[in-house]
């Protein structure tokens, strides 16, 4: 219902839908203010017995009220109404039932109730083990729960955000803005956050007077003055959900939320927040009280039926009772009465106290033992045996001081017995989160103002800030008292103590019987404050039922710690614009534009796009065009970009001693001009990369390293540069991205180069060798380097250009290459021609094989330490029967071969104990006319001729094999040297 | 966290690369007795305190340096940072 003469009915008049049904609330409204205002008590079912709910409470605390919003892929599950800001076209509906919400068949697991109490899925569900997976587990899973997911991608956008601030006031309530005006008087840059989509905080709950006046006028003075300053930021809409070391702090802004509109704009905002120090004026939450049937609909917490009444004019029903341990209870029914409810009954279960009401009809020293309604309350029982008809029951358990975010980085919470209630207990770490106000256990509001005043002033001191002057502000006064009778069941099976979890007294007793009696235990084997809500309104009442059952105190059972997230965050606003293709970076190489017009395939290595194959008009199959590809290649030339190689550049007066120590072969007498293939180990002694380099000076040599392992290899050059070998003159800088860098390979790539190179530069066999290398320019006159170096086994050369040239280049070498019949190769031709070849890659190098297994050991200097040179001594890198890598081809030439089958010989079973080895790496030979294959098999060397059995059982395929060399053409080098 | 480089002032953890244990700095001499024991230990025995830590850590989203950070690895506060070379032959 709506009290007609709150200034909410005034505003714009907003219509919204809940579960299918189209109902009216105003511009100002939450989704849970306008249900109870159009008196709609059943918004959900809970998460294990299905039981109906209602609306509990008036914020983030909410466990309950979790609605899904929106449609199609917008479609949002568990969002909690008591958060969600009204908008014209709101659709929203109820989750977690079967049928309607308000018949709801799941709800036999009521009646099952004293069956499937805590553990029940544990005990129950153990056997036959194989049922779980299959059978047990799905059918639980739908059972329980929560909202579902739309199972589409999420079309909104979310943004990331990064912010600096001095002073982070989280909370703009009394305490909050207080703190921010005394704050931005010394000049610093103040951040001040607020979850709701108005300042104020519990003021605007309240019907507080400060300066003779409503507290609105004062908010509204103190956000003009703080607006109107340079160095404060407010953010509405956003919630600070969690804090990291160091004063980091992540926060979501709710940013077109409210809009009816889907715009362009990012629907929220991850925010990073850097700050000195955080100020917490995040208030309190309150608590329920533990007896029979304390979930029905229309029982709610006494703050938040207030809160409803003051500032949303929204209210259910005319008979409304209040029952609390504390005095904040008769604040709710004062205020209630004064908007011309009638109140019925306030029970305090406080014997001692007098009735702070004259007016109101008071039981005293009394408990509520059952409730009537099952769809919505309609009657109380109390302990004095008289039955008192309500259709609302606000219920106060007191005050809990909202510290989840000083938890966060282990910060343990002290008791505070006089207001019971737990308080920050610091979070252990030199960058303190400074509580105040009601977060800070300070509950009336004349104590609130002298109380921040004197914390914010004493902290502006000691960090020897100039001092602005005390604030001073008269207001109402308050008094709060609390007592902690907040367990006083009698019917343990009925009485909730965790509604998100459907946790009653019961379960607590269950934990306690059955030994779990620690705090983390009963967390643990109950899920009490395990849902979604943390157990914001719950915990207390769970610590309360334990230390009742162990026959002590609160401070004695202790307290778990919350966690982040202070309140559940969609996951895509952690990815934020990281999604899909914009997952990762994508590198395109200098060649990209060149190799696309050529129809290229292109395939993802790491962050690169390279070409893979370039398909011509008529193939099919990506086969035909890779065997064109090598057959074009090995009979005249064929150009393949290798930009993605690392690159890195090694200057300085020691770099040959650098060199000497990173690779297990010695650099120092490599002459100028020429380049060298070397291989890195780990320190463990296991193959790590290799590459080839080249010296173009007495003090300069250019690395290339494998493409996967580039940023790596830099990563541990400089190791080796600043922690082993500090005292040596080494400079290292990757120029991956500075150069294209181009593979011309096959018979006739020398006389194409030959158009390129400018004279005098002779790159003739005598004058340009195998191996040699040299800076030179090409056109007439750009700048280049030449490297003879083959990977394919052909007469074969890399240039590289400054990357600005590559596309240019690229296409020159083709159309220049025209009458050789050039031909642009990809990174398929590039693996078969290398495979052809003999040549170990990355399946060969992959962090599992030595310099043994790759036939390389003689490559080991024992004249110089070098990294992984002593451990790769260890006996089981060494010795006769270890695998080495050999060559395969099948016996029948028709028969393919399969990467990954595992070597085994004749008559024996393919089992573990009778591998022998693997294949690495297989391709189609298209020079050969067969398949072939790489790979480790045990004494390699000593068996070519030897048939033995590929085993692939994934694909239940085995195939008899010959072992022969790997190099499976031109074994000599005799093209390579030509 | 934020780490206090002492070329470059409070940094961002998310630049950098971890790599544990300063002791890596340490690498033994190939040409020492036992020298293969004392390489295994070297690269497999790794102190993993709850407290005080000397530990590694490189700007690779930045300039590249080797920092030695010593930090508490139960309350993540940073008491000192320097960089790998200057620190070379003062810790151990």
């Amino acid at each position: 219902m709506r009290n007609s003469s709150h200034p909410i009915t005034n505003k714009q008049k907003l219509s919204f839908t809940f579960n299918g049904k189209k109902y009216f609330g105003y511009k100002g409204d939450t989704l849970a203010s306008a249900l109870i205002a159009n008196n709609v008590k059943i918004v959900g079912r809970s998460f294990k017995y299905h039981r109906p709910r209602g609306i509990f409470s008036a914020g983030s605390e909410e466990p309950n009220a979790l609605v899904e919003l929106g449609d199609g892929p917008y479609k949002e599950p568990n969002t909690r109404a008591t958060n969600i800001e009204l908008f014209d076209g709101l659709e929203s509906s109820s989750q977690n039932f079967l049928g309607s919400v308000n018949f709801d068949f799941m709800a036999i697991n009521d009646l099952l109730k004293n069956f499937i109490g805590a553990g029940f899925y544990y005990k129950t569900f153990m056997w036959p083990r194989r049922f779980w997976e299959k059978l047990y587990e799905p059918i639980i899973r739908r059972a329980a729960g929560l909202g579902k997911l739309s199972l589409q991608a999420d079309p909104s956008q979310y943004d990331k955000g990064y912010l600096h601030c001095d002073f982070l006031i989280i909370g703009s309530g009394i305490s909050g803005l207080m703190s921010a005006l005394l704050l931005a008087e010394t000049g610093g840059e103040v951040l001040i956050v607020e979850e709701d989509f108005i300042l104020g905080g519990r003021l605007n709950a309240e019907t507080s007077v400060i300066n003779g006046n409503q507290s609105s006028v004062w908010i509204g003075q103190a956000v003009k003055k703080l607006k109107s300053l340079k160095n404060v930021r407010i953010l509405k809409r956003t919630t600070v959900f969690a804090a990291f070391d160091h004063g980091i702090f992540a926060a979501i802004e709710k940013k077109t939320d409210h809009i009816v509109e889907k715009s362009s704009k990012p629907r929220q905002i991850n925010w990073k927040i850097y700050t000195k120090l955080c100020i917490l004026a995040s208030g309190a939450i309150e608590r329920s009280i533990v007896f029979p049937q304390n979930d029905r609909p229309g029982i709610m917490l006494a703050g938040s039926v207030r809160t409803y009444a003051n500032r949303f004019g929204a209210y259910y029903g005319q008979k409304i009772a209040i029952y609390t341990n504390n005095d904040d209870g008769w604040r709710t029914a004062d205020d209630l009465k004064n908007m011309g409810l009638e109140i019925n009954a306030v029970i305090d279960t406080r014997k001692e106290i007098e009735a702070l009401s004259s007016s109101i009809p008071s039981y005293l020293g009394q408990t509520i033992t059952k409730t009537y309604g099952r769809k919505g309350i309609k009657a109380i029982k109390l302990s004095s045996g008289s039955k008192l008809n309500v259709d609302c029951l606000a219920v106060s358990g007191g005050w809990s001081s909202n510290i989840h975010l000083t938890c966060h980085k282990r910060g343990k919470p002290v008791w505070d017995d006089n207001f019971k209630n737990f308080l920050s207990g610091g979070n252990g770490q030199k960058d303190k989160i400074i509580p105040v106000g009601a977060a800070r256990g300070v509950f009336e509001i004349q104590n609130i103002i002298s109380d921040t005043n004197r914390v914010i002033l004493s902290l502006i001191k000691k960090i020897c800030l100039s001092m602005p002057n005390r604030i001073t502000l008269s207001c109402s006064k308050e008094q709060y008292r609390c007592a902690l009778d907040l367990v006083s069941s009698s019917d343990p099976s009925n009485s909730f103590i965790d509604l998100q979890n459907d946790v009653t007294q019961k379960d607590i007793e269950l934990s306690f019987k059955e030994g779990f009696k620690s705090v983390e235990h009963l967390k643990r084997y109950s899920t009490l404050g395990m849902a979604t809500d943390q157990g914001k309104t719950s915990n207390i009442l769970g610590l309360a039922s334990m230390a009742k059952l162990k026959g002590t105190n609160i401070s004695e059972v202790g307290t778990t710690i919350f966690r982040p997230p202070y309140v559940p965050v969609a996951i895509s606003a952690f990815a934020g614009r990281s999604r899909g293709k914009d997952f990762r970076p994508t590198r395109l190489t200098p060649s990209h534009n060149a190799a696309s017009k050529r129809n290229a395939v292109f395939v993802e290595t790491g962050n690169w796009l390279r070409a893979q194959w370039f398909p011509e008009k008529g193939e099919k199959f990506w086969r035909q065009s890779v065997d064109r590809e090598v057959i074009q290649t090995r009979n005249s030339v064929g150009i393949c970009d290798v930009t993605t190689l690392g690159k890195i550049d090694i200057q300085g007066k020691d770099c040959s001693e650098f060199l000497n120590f990173v690779y297990t072969n010695a650099f120092a007498k490599l002459p100028i001009n020429r380049v060298r293939y070397g291989l890195m180990l780990r320190e463990d002694g296991v193959a790590y990369d290799d590459g080839t380099t080249a010296r173009l000076g007495e003090n300069h040599f250019i690395m290339t390293t494998t493409t996967a392992n580039a940023p790596l290899v830099l990563r541990n050059l400089e190791f080796v540069r600043q922690c082993l070998l500090p005292n040596l003159d080494v400079h290292l800088i990757s120029t991956t991205d500075s150069w294209a860098q181009y593979s011309v390979a096959g018979p006739n790539s020398r006389r194409l180069l030959q158009k390129f190179v400018d004279k005098p530069t002779d790159i003739t066999n005598e004058n340009f060798p195998f191996m040699a290398c040299r800076e030179l320019t090409i056109c007439g006159g750009i700048m280049a380097r030449l490297f003879r170096i083959s990977f394919s086994g052909e007469l074969a050369y890399e240039i590289a250009v400054p990357t600005q040239y590559g596309n240019a280049l690229f296409d020159a070498l083709l159309s220049e290459g025209q009458e050789f019949n050039a031909v642009p190769y990809g990174t398929e031709a590039l693996g078969v021609m290398r495979i052809e070849k003999g040549h170990p890659a990355g399946n060969e190098i992959n962090g599992q094989t030595t310099a043994q297994n790759l036939g390389l050991s003689r490559m080991i200097s024992k004249k110089a330490d070098s990294i992984g040179n002593i451990l790769s001594e260890r006996e089981s890198f060494n010795g006769p029967n270890i695998a080495t890598l050999s060559g395969f081809k099948p016996v029948q030439h028709s028969q393919k071969l399969e990467a990954g089958s595992h070597l085994i010989s004749e008559g024996k079973k393919p089992t573990m104990e009778n591998d022998e080895g693997w294949l690495s790496s297989v391709a189609f030979s298209p020079t050969l006319g067969h398949y072939i294959g790489l790979g480790f098999i045990e004494r390699g060397g000593d068996r070519i001729g030897e048939r033995v059995f590929a085993v692939n059982l994934l694909q239940n395929k085995i195939t008899e094999v010959e072992i022969v060399s790997p190099h499976f053409i031109d074994p000599e080098g005799i093209k390579q040297r030509g | 966290m934020l780490i206090d480089h002492p070329l470059l002032g409070l940094r961002d953890s998310s630049e950098f690369i971890y790599r544990g244990d300063a002791k890596l700095l340490y690498r033994p001499n190939w040409k020492s007795k036992n020298s293969k024991t004392k390489f295994i230990d070297y690269g497999y025995l790794r102190k993993n305190p709850a407290g005080v830590h000397k530990e590694l850590w490189y700007h690779e989203q930045g300039d590249r340096s080797w920092l030695v950070v010593t930090r508490n690895t139960v309350t993540h506060e940073i008491l000192k940072v320097e960089l790998a070379r200057d620190t070379k032959g003062k810790l151990k």
